[in-house]
Order: structure tokens, then C-alpha cells, then sequence
């Protein structure tokens, strides 16, 4: 199936809860209301003419200007050979959305990543820690206003330029 | 025993919490693992990942398209060449680049090589966790053979920066193509050699035979990739699948589990896939050597990179799985994010759920099995 007629039939069963549909991009990827991510998520993977059995990936998209968080979902169907890429929305500064764990697994790790990096709540999440960083680091490294804290457990992260050092 | 064991029976057991790593061998690389154990079974083998944890992704924001290219070899030291690709796929399809029919050979060429070293450490060190020096001192030195034909190819052992966007850095000179013909007759005897010596061993088999089997229920549910996939009996490979280069034009077969020792998708299944594939590449590389057509190595790209704004997702069959490159430009210099999705990450978490009621030995083997490696999950 192709990525309009997925939309097509997101649209019928999910009215008003799908939106922002592109179609004439490399991937195409429709909105996902926040609320209903689970239940979209679950559909496109039980449905016997959408099978999307993989969550190929899983990451967010930090936009400043707009305010605004994006989670993207990318899926694929080995028995269908086709994807979509949905995105879901949140508000930057309380950035909060169902976990999909219960659909495909493999979101637990990808959705830690999302929080250790992003700072994206995943509400439901069985084991909601950092998984690169340690637990006590501060921020969120891949948001676009990161700001890196100067010292962390007394060692300092910053260091002069290399030129700098050899010049003194 | 002392005053403390229970009065009832004089004798107790307890569970017990021991670290392996982030230094032991067994993990390839550095990590570490939380093992709760009753004696020798294990209770729960919690993963511990992030010690190589080095941004590369958000490197990817503060350095131009072509900058980037060098950071995507410390994704994966030991398959450097597929993100090279991986990352360059994405920038050409955002930007409509097409890459040189000689360049295509190239990179084929170039990964299929690497493909058969990062094979060769992971059959070879799997050995090694489980007993057999030997066999990993025979892959080694294949493996430094390529190593030796790689860095005449592009002048490096390990961290390529070969494949650049629009092809290749340097063309593959005549005499490097004889040398490598001779390498490919001198190798595949070896890998004959090396099932006599590994994989049809007594003690070998009856180690990885019906262990850590995972389901393929399961194989899809934690979306493990590559030869992970394939020995779950799932017979899915982006090169046949969802085609890139120049693939299509090959010929080549998928080889997937079969349960041929113990229960489908177990521990030597995965294994054995790999040894398959081995053969599968120098396959490729044979009809490549021969097909490959003169003229330019790479097509004309300009120095200031700047793909419109857009979005892709590219995909390479690396040989850990599926390595995606998940790209948003935003019009400017440099890449407005850039995600890498490795198939180690996510064969990591399926650990967790495997460990459970195996043995602390067969922990080893099936870290093994899953050829996980450690830089490729942190990036």
C-alpha cells in the first residue's frame, strides 16, 4: 500500500485524530494527535492489510522556533514491504506522550534514548531512566539549546584550544 | 556453617548481584551488564550501556555535509565503511546527487570486504568467548589481510572516510582488483577450513545448540536486524529487499536459520548465517571485480553541500543489520539532525529478556551470538 492510501485508512478509523498528511516528500509522514498514538500505533500494526510489524526507529525532532518537540515513529512492514512516518507533536516546555511499549518492545530502549537525550516523558514507560548519560547529568545534550554545565562530579568538561595550550 | 544460616537446614542460598565488565572480554568493547544470579543460573541480566557514548549525532549539527563523513566511521569501528554509505545515500537522495556507475562499484567492493572482516571478528572472538583461541587467531590474520587491501584501497585500516557523497575518494586501481581476486581464491578454502575447525566442533555446537533461542515473534518485536533477523528464519535483507546501489544487479542468495543443530533462531544459527554470508559477499565481490565498468570514481558535487530543506531515511545492510540514517536538512551548511539507528542498540535490549533462567556461560555465548558491539550502540 502506498503512503496516501495509509492515511486514507488512518483517516476512516481515526477521524480528526490524523492530519498534516505529505505525501510528496522521500518519506512521507502524517501528524499523529498525541492522545491517540497508542491506539493509531496499535491499529496500523494489527490490521490485516497494513501488517507494520517493525518500529524501525524511533527519535525526536527539537524545533525552538515553533515551540514545539516532534517525536518521529518510523514503521515498516516486512510482509507488505511498505513504511510510513508518523510525528507526533508536544509542547517544548512539557513535552509528555504515551509510551508505545506495548505494541513493539524494541520502543523501550529507543524511547529511553528519546528521554535521556530529548527529555520527551513517556507516560507508561516500564523503565523510564538515562541510558547514556549518567543519572545525575543535567540537560537534555540533543535539544538545540543545550548548554553543556561546565563541571560534572568535579572534573571539568570544558578545555582550552589545543593552539592556546602549545602558545603558553 | 556459621551462626548466621537459618537454624532449619544449616544451609542457605541467596541471590546474588555481580558486574561483568565494562572491562571484561566477553563484552566486546565496553560494557557492562547487572547479573542477578541464583548459583549459576541467572535471575536478570540488566545491560549497562553509554561508556562510548560520544554525540556523534550531535556532532552531525555543528559540521558541514562533507565534514561529517569521518565522524560516521567511529559509529562502527569495525564496519566504518556502511555508515560512510549510509550517511552518504541520505545526503544523495535529499539532494538528487547520483552517484557514478563506477563509484557504485567501488563502494560495493569496499563494504563487501568489510562486511567479510567484521564477519570474520565476530565469528572469531564469538570462538574466543567460548573456548576456542585458536579459530580467532586464524580470522585475525585473514582479517589483516583485508585490513592490508582496504588501506590500499583508501589509505586506511580502520576508519575509512572512503565513501564520499556523490562515490568514492580514490578509484580501485587494476593491480589492487588482481590482488583482491587472489585474496578471494586464497580465502574461501579458509572459511572450509575454519567450519572443520569451528563450526562442525563437538564442544562448539553442543554450546550455542538450543540456546538463547529467540522467537520470530520476538526477532520482530525488539525489530532485531541483519543476521540476527535471518537466523530467527526471517529472510529479510535491504540489499534484496529495499535495493540501493547497485544490488539488483547481483546475484547472491539470503541465507537464513534452519535449525540445523538445535531449535530454530538459536544461538549457532546466528552464527552460521554469518559463515554463509561470508561466502555470499566473496560471491559479489567476484561478479563486482568483473563487471566493473571505466570511467569516473566520484560525480561532481560542490564544495558548499547544501541540500534543499527536506527529510530522509536511508537505509544500509551493515553487517550488524539495518543501519539507518535518519537526516533533516533545513536548507543551510550543515545537517539539521542527524540520526543513526543501529542494529546493535536495539539487539542490546532483547538481552534483558533472554537472560532470564539461562546460565552465566551461556550469557557469554549469547552476547556473542549477537555480535553486539559496543561503539555502534552508544555512537
Amino acid at each position: 500500500m502506498d503512503a496516501k492510501d495509509i492515511y486514507a485508512r488512518l483517516e476512516r478509523q481515526f477521524p480528526g485524530k490524523v492530519s498534516d498528511f505529505k505525501g510528496d516528500v522521500k518519506e512521507p509522514y502524517l501528524t499523529v494527535d498525541a492522545l491517540s498514538i497508542v491506539d493509531v500505533c496499535r491499529f496500523l500494526r494489527d490490521d490485516a492489510n497494513l501488517q507494520f510489524e517493525v518500529l524501525s526507529d524511533l527519535t525526536a525532532l527539537d524545533w525552538p522556533k515553533e515551540e514545539k518537540l516532534q517525536v518521529v515513529y518510523h514503521l515498516f512492514s516486512y510482509s507488505q514491504n511498505h513504511q510510513i512516518v508518523l510525528k507526533v507533536d508536544l509542547p517544548r516546555d512539557n513535552p509528555k506522550v504515551a509510551t508505545v511499549e506495548g505494541v513493539w518492545k524494541v520502543a523501550n530502549w529507543l524511547e529511553r534514548e528519546v528521554y535521556d537525550l530529548f527529555g520527551v516523558i513517556f507516560e507508561g514507560h516500564s523503565d523510564l531512566r538515562r541510558i547514556m548519560l549518567p543519572e545525575d547529568w543535567v540537560g537534555y545534550p540533543l535539544r538545540k539549546d543545550y548548554v553543556e554545565q561546565e563541571e560534572y562530579d568535579g572534573i571539568s568538561t570544558q578545555r582550552a584550544p589545543l593552539v592556546e595550550k602549545l602558545l603558553r | 556453617m556459621n551462626e548466621t544460616a537459618p537454624a532449619q537446614t544449616g544451609l542457605y542460598t541467596e541471590e546474588m548481584t555481580i558486574s561483568v565488565g565494562p572491562q571484561h572480554p566477553s563484552t566486546h568493547g565496553v560494557l557492562r551488564f547487572v547479573v542477578k544470579t541464583d548459583g549459576e543460573v541467572i535471575g536478570e541480566a540488566i545491560p549497562d550501556v553509554g561508556y562510548l557514548h560520544r554525540s556523534i549525532e550531535k556532532i552531525g549539527e555543528k559540521v558541514t555535509w562533507h565534514g561529517y563523513v569521518p565522524y560516521t566511521d567511529r559509529a562502527d569501528y569495525l564496519a566504518a565503511m556502511f555508515a560512510n554509505q549510509g550517511f552518504c545515500l541520505a545526503a544523495e537522495k535529499l539532494s538528487g546527487i547520483e552517484v557514478t556507475r563506477r563509484g557504485e562499484f567501488c563502494r560495493v567492493i569496499a563494504c563487501e570486504l568489510n562486511r567479510i572482516a567484521s564477519h570474520l571478528i565476530s565469528v572469531g572472538t564469538f570462538g574466543q568467548d567460548i573456548g576456542a583461541m585458536t579459530p580467532f587467531v586464524h580470522a585475525l590474520r585473514e582479517r589483516e589481510t583485508i585490513n592490508n587491501l582496504m588501506e590500499e584501497i583508501c589509505g586506511a585500516r580502520l576508519t575509512y572516510n572512503y565513501i564520499r557523497i556523490g562515490g568514492v575518494g580514490y578509484d580501485i586501481l587494476p593491480e589492487t582488483r588482481i590482488r583482491i581476486a587472489e585474496f578471494l581464491d586464497h580465502f574461501e578454502p579458509i572459511v572450509d577450513e575454519f567450519n572443520r575447525l569451528l563450526s562442525g566442533n563437538k564442544i562448539f555446537i553442543e554450546r550455542l545448540a538450543g540456546v538463547a533461542v529467540i522467537s520470530k515473534e520476538d526477532a520482530l518485536s525488539y525489530n532485531l536486524v541483519g543476521p540476527n533477523l535471518r537466523g530467527s528464519g526471517i529472510k529479510w535483507d535491504i540489499r534484496r529487499d529495499i535495493p540501493y546501489s547497485i544490488y539488483p544487479e547481483l546475484d547472491f542468495e539470503v541465507p537464513i536459520g534452519s535449525a540445523q543443530v538445535g531449535k530454530l533462531g538459536d544461538s549457532y544459527d546466528r552464527y552460521w548465517v554469518r559463515i554463509i554470508e561470508m561466502h555470499e559477499s566473496v560471491k559479489i565481490l567476484r561478479q563486482c571485480l568483473k563487471m566493473m565498468p571505466k570511467g569516473p570514481a566520484i560525480a561532481k558535487v560542490p564544495r558548499k553541500f547544501k541540500p534543499g530543506a527536506g527529510e530522509c531515511y536511508a537505509r544500509v545492510e551493515a553487517p550488524r543489520g539495518d543501519m539507518g540514517f535518519y537526516v533533516v536538512a533545513d536548507g543551510s551548511e550543515y545537517p539539521y539532525r542527524v540520526r543513526i539507528r543501529t542494529g546493535s542498540y536495539t539487539a542490546m535490549s532483547i538481552i534483558d529478556k533472554l537472560s532470564k533462567g539461562i546460565m552465566i556461560a551461556d550469557l557469554i555465548a549469547l552476547i556473542g551470538s549477537l555480535d553486539v558491539d559496543a561503539p555502534e550502540i552508544d555512537r
